[in-house]
């Protein structure tokens, strides 16, 4: 057995994106030493992708926008199944949030009178996302990094140690989450990972882990997400034993690129729609005006006079429903392409370049012109885009508590960001995660500080065996030749090939039950091939090793999607079923949860949930007419009778 | 066919230890030198012709024109220049040519302006040649210690050539005037010299130095609306500033040769009135 | 436009020693570099090594040398290259490498620590910030920055000079340097941080000639040169080559 090096920490944050240094910054802030591992390098996470902005009702574009206003549209946009705790403190919260980052340094646009600037965007009933141009997220990763060193710093100054209380991990990897009892039982005890340059084990002891991993896209063919999607973070959680919450609802953004085919997926900002852009399709025609839902028919603009006049003079102008929330606008695009009148890649036309001069959107897209005059040689300035739907974000992810950001179910064990599920119902509305990931970051990172002193005294012990058994795990994949009972060594990147075609077309934005069934049944049998991955080469640097590993865990959450979206019979935000085409009153209150079970059809069991009824004060926010369009008649009436 | 595995050596730089053992020095496949061999031989061209029309001591005064090369004259042994450029600052015992004297400033601020240190480095010093490809100088200092630390001193530079900027205006104004002195005219020299004066000028405003001292040193540009307008046109001239170093180099040039020219007695100049 | 094949070299190796391999592989219409290297990992060679992240030019990871040059391999479009042409990658060469593509840029993570933080304005809380666009425009350019560090891996000083790697921060640092005394609201000169001065005698600006290489390799097209080196040299020549500002600080210190 190999030697594993220990190491003791207080706080250990799995992930380096927004949520999880915000994170480590908060427990380390709070005495903590704190530890964070990432499998990229320091300040490369996917958040440096997020291009529009951070949602915060600061009022700064439109003193009318309130943190009520904020909770009302992130409550719409999710369906009304969001955790709606959680889509309070988010809405009160973020304003802080945003403004401390200027403290750190960060510099967003400035409005005239030279506070933050805010920009419209889908969903949002005012300006309200603060931003840098479109490179928001790169703003908001570098401001955290930049903190993170600063916090080194003092630690240096004091100590002579940079790392004495807050030490970044780079390109290392986590594979388990390990606990001082046995699975089902025990509090979280540390974690155990590699180092993807040498391919070493080390194990990280502590009391309290906040897992901050971001999402699940690479589990599907085209996506906006960057290599590290692979759902670390919500199999580590399944595996340790906690449960994962709705994740039949996955995002897909209803504006990626299309060609040239190695870009497609990439992701074209929702800027580029709140700046002025507009949707044609084939023929011409604006065509978001024939797909308004009923639920949001009094929110959004009849003609196109009446959409364009709205840019101006936003009072006295219904929006333009290219800015309807994304699940709506990605559905009106699919729907578009199969009728017949896509354009000539497979998607419609987004086109900016007859509505603002040249020199303005050069100013206001920049990363959007450079991204298409690098990569599909399209001057957006002279001609449309084509863009068509990319899987984007998932909402469902690890069930928490609201105010402590706590995992179910795993004393010790956090989760914050994209990786949590809850905040955002069944529809994430732009600019709501940069906004989410610094406010439930912050939160997890506090919590999980003050739950790790409060254990000063008794830590949970690693148990020898669990890291014998993930270090097992782990070098499986190098005996796979030797082995070879069941069948020939089977190639990581022909399985991931194959799981990302089969929940792309079976599981994707548009869902049916047998092809669900179909889904989860190629799953079983990637599972079991996945047993025989085989890789070549040594442990260091391996990227076919380090895929073999990680295709457990979107084998594991993909199992996850498709078995919830089979379960849940209508259709709602992120989850479209062809043969529930309804929104489902009754739905509206279950949450659907994943919890591990081996058993012979899969590992994954489903149990249902029904959430508290919402807070009186809260539910007085909305009219009488647009809940009834959401809630059942008995909610309702015990709702505003309490 | 792959090619051989290479095995750790010593050596500096791209073949340092730790460094991906690569023997070549660069691996550019394009025509890297081009740039560098044309900066070389186009500063060399200037360099030569200048040397000799500094040292040559003559054919600089062709009335109403003056050569900008000896322009101001500030030596006993000036041309007489009619109402031009002539102040005998020096007195007689300076014997060589009065180029020498003014030349100082003008040579100074293009040899420590930033666009010519970056030409020159390239070109003539290979430091480096161009990017990524590996310099041929064992150790490097940079700017950092004598002389190159002198570099520092541009903006002294810049603030002489707005004065012998200045001058040359003077100069451009005196050739509205006919061969005798009358005013009101003008012939083919004095677009010449319009032309330079306009790229001196531009090249001049265009300098890093100027541009920090307009307004770049400034924390807050919302407190100073002039200068930040100020600053944002430097910032315009700026950009171009490699395009205008050239330009005016090559103008100059032109203007003493066509002065010499005249002055030689090649051709007249055409007069237009 | 169909697929055509094509023949690359690509660098395979580790600190022991290593070289260029040879392959031919596919390529199709509107691919770049890194879709190519991950034809070889997926058919040809599933371990070698390569870093890379969002695949769109925007985390600045799969910076490697494409014939010769410092580029990112995900903007890197094979429609560059002509289809007979042999297209040679290796690892940045500026930095020790780890294996085949993948090279340790700590040294850019160690400059980082070294250049004190921002120093935020005493008195003014959070959401108290006031600036203005036209005093934020310089800085925000720096921010663009991906860091990439091409630019730290094309310069002259620490690629042809291992030696100065201690005294250079490099044009990355120097350009966050910059960044800081640009920015409206850093109170760094109040604390008692002088910035122009550090960045000559600590950070090594004076080691730059201004070659501009850094500025030519910059994905992201920041004028680094032009916009944040030489100003910083200006500002460090106001703090210590310019006599007049010397006299000034000597007759105003005399009589206290």
């Amino acid at each position: 057995m190999p030697v594993v090096d220990r190491q003791e920490w207080d706080v250990v944050v799995v992930g380096a994106g927004g949520a999880g240094l915000r994170a480590a910054i908060e427990a380390r802030e709070r005495g903590a030493r704190t530890a964070v591992i990432c499998k990229s390098l320091f300040g490369k996470a996917h958040t440096v992708m997020a291009e529009g902005g951070i949602a915060a009702a600061m009022a700064n574009a439109n003193e009318h926008d309130t943190w009520q206003t904020h909770f009302r549209d992130t409550m719409r946009g999710g369906k009304f199944l969001n955790q709606w705790r959680m889509a309070e403190l988010h809405a009160r919260e973020a304003p802080q949030r945003v403004w401390e980052l200027e403290t750190w340094g960060a510099l967003f646009d400035r409005t005239k009178d030279g506070r933050i600037s805010q920009r419209n965007f889908g969903g949002h009933e005012y300006p309200r996302l603060a931003h840098v141009g479109d490179r928001t997220g790169l703003e908001l990763i570098r401001t955290l990094q930049q903190r993170i060193v600063a916090l080194q710093q003092q630690d240096f100054a004091d100590t002579g140690d940079h790392e004495w209380g807050l030490k970044v991990f780079q390109e290392c990897t986590v594979t388990r989450v390990l606990k001082d009892g046995g699975p089902d039982g025990g509090r979280v005890s540390g974690v155990f990972a590699y180092d993807r340059e040498t391919g070493r084990f080390f194990v990280l002891q502590a009391p309290a882990v906040v897992l901050a991993t971001g999402g699940i896209g690479k589990s599907f063919k085209v996506t906006s997400n960057s290599w590290e999607y692979t759902g670390d973070g919500h199999a580590l959680a399944l595996l340790a034993g906690a449960p994962l919450l709705n994740m039949e609802f996955v995002q897909f953004h209803p504006t990626g690129m299309v060609w040239p085919p190695s870009v497609k997926g990439i992701l074209v900002t929702e800027s580029v729609r709140g700046d002025g852009g507009v949707l044609r399709n084939a023929a011409g025609e604006r065509f978001m005006f024939d797909y308004v839902p009923d639920v949001f028919k009094d929110k959004y603009a009849e003609s196109e006079r009446e959409a364009d006049g709205w840019y101006d003079d936003p009072d006295h102008h219904r929006r333009p429903p290219e800015l309807l929330p994304r699940d709506e606008v990605a559905r009106a695009i699919n729907a578009e392409v199969k009728a017949g009148r896509g354009s000539p890649h497979g998607g419609v036309f987004l086109d900016v370049s007859t509505r603002m001069p040249a020199e303005v959107i050069r100013r206001r897209l920049p990363s959007m012109y450079h991204q298409f005059k690098e990569l599909a040689d399209v001057d957006i300035t002279a001609e449309p885009m084509e863009v068509g739907p990319t899987c984007h974000y998932v909402m469902g992810g690890i069930a928490v508590d609201s105010d402590t950001a706590a995992a179910r179910g795993v004393p010790g064990l956090y989760a914050a960001g994209e990786v949590a599920g809850g905040m955002h119902g069944s529809n994430r509305l732009g600019g709501n995660s940069l906004s989410d990931l610094l406010v439930f970051g912050r939160r997890a990172g506090r919590h999980a500080a003050e739950y790790a002193r409060a254990l000063a005294q008794e830590r949970p012990r690693v148990n020898g065996a669990q890291v014998e058994l993930a270090s097992a795990e782990a070098l499986r994949p190098f005996s796979a030749a030797a082995e070879g009972e069941a069948g020939p060594p089977e190639n990581p990147y022909t399985l991931h090939q194959e799981l990302q075609q089969t929940m792309n077309d079976l599981v994707g934005i548009i869902r049916r039950e047998g092809e669900m069934e179909q889904a989860l049944h190629k799953l079983a049998e990637l599972r079991l091939r996945a047993g025989r991955i085989g890789v070549e080469g040594h442990r260091q640097f391996n990227p076919g090793w380090h895929l073999a590993l990680d295709l457990r865990n979107m084998l594991l959450v993909s199992e996850c999607v498709a078995r919830a979206a089979l379960e849940r019979t209508e259709s709602r935000g992120g989850h479209t079923r062809e043969d529930y085409p309804g929104m489902d009153r009754s739905w509206r209150n279950v949450n659907l949860l994943c919890a591990l079970a081996e058993h012979p059809q899969g590992r994954i069991r489903l149990t249902r949930e029904t959430t508290a009824p919402l807070r009186p004060d809260l539910l007085a926010l909305f009219e009488k007419e647009e809940l009834a369009k959401y809630l059942t008649d008995e909610e309702l009436e015990g709702g505003l009778s309490a | 066919m792959a090619t051989g595995t290479e095995h750790r050596h010593g050596g500096g730089g791209v073949r340092a230890p730790g460094r991906a053992a690569i023997a070549a020095a660069h691996l550019r496949t394009d025509r890297w030198w081009l740039a560098p061999a044309c900066t070389a031989a186009g500063l060399l061209a200037f360099v030569a012709y200048s040397t000799w029309r500094a040292f040559a001591n003559a054919h600089y005064y062709a009335a109403p024109y003056v050569s900008p090369f000896y322009s101001p004259c500030l030596a006993q042994n000036c041309r007489p220049m009619h109402g031009g450029p002539n102040a005998d600052v020096f007195g007689a015992w300076w014997g060589i040519s009065p180029a020498i004297i003014i030349l100082i400033f003008p040579l100074g601020f293009r040899l420590t302006c930033y666009y010519y240190r970056k030409a020159y480095y390239r070109g003539f010093w290979a430091s480096p040649p161009a990017c990524a490809v590996a310099e041929p100088h064992r150790s490097y200092s940079g700017e950092t210690r004598f002389p190159l630390i002198l570099q520092n001193v541009h903006r002294y530079f810049f603030y002489a050539a707005l004065l012998v900027a200045g001058v040359l205006t003077y100069d451009t104004a005196l050739s509205f005037r006919d061969d005798r002195h009358h005013w009101g005219h003008m012939g083919l020299g004095t677009l010449v010299f319009l032309l330079n004066i306009v790229l001196i000028w531009s090249y001049t405003l265009s300098c890093h130095s100027c541009r920090h001292i307009v307004g770049g040193q400034l924390k807050h540009f919302s407190r100073h609306p002039v200068r930040y307008r100020a600053w944002r046109l430097v910032s315009r001239l700026n950009a171009r500033h490699m395009q205008l170093a050239w330009a005016s180099l090559i103008s100059v040039a032109l203007a003493d040769f066509y002065v010499y020219l005249l002055a030689s007695g090649v051709f007249d100049d055409p007069r237009f009135f | 436009m169909s697929g055509y094949e094509a023949r690359f070299r690509v660098w395979r190796g580790d600190q022991e020693g290593g070289g260029l391999r040879d392959f031919t592989v596919q390529v199709n219409e509107g691919e770049v570099v890194l879709d190519i290297v991950h034809r070889i990992q997926a058919t040809q060679a599933p371990d070698l090594a390569v870093r890379w992240n969002c695949k769109a030019g925007k985390c600045g990871s799969c910076s490697a040398e494409i014939n010769g040059r410092p580029r990112l391999m995900c903007m890197t479009r094979m429609s560059v290259f002509d289809r007979a042409e042999t297209v040679t990658i290796t690892p940045l060469r500026a930095f020790p490498v780890i294996r085949d593509l993948v090279t340790d840029v700590s040294f850019n993570y160690e400059k980082a620590r070294e250049i004190p933080s921002f120093v935020p304005p005493a008195g003014l809380g959070p959401g108290e910030y006031r600036m203005f666009q036209e005093d934020v425009d310089r800085s925000q350019e720096f921010r663009k920055c991906i860091e990439c560090f091409l630019c730290q891996s094309i310069c002259h000083v620490v690629r042809d000079h291992e030696e100065n790697k201690q005294a250079f921060a490099g044009p990355r640092f120097l350009m966050r340097v910059a960044e800081l005394d640009m920015h409206p609201l850093d109170a760094a000169a109040e604390s008692g941080l002088d910035r122009k001065r550090t960045a000559q005698e600590e950070h090594g600006l004076g080691y730059c000639n201004i070659t501009k290489c850094c500025t030519e390799v910059c994905p992201e097209s920041i004028r680094i040169t032009d916009n944040a080196l030489i100003p910083l040299k200006e500002r460090a020549v106001d703090r210590k080559y310019d006599p007049l500002v010397w006299l000034g600080s000597k007759i105003r210190r005399r009589p206290s």
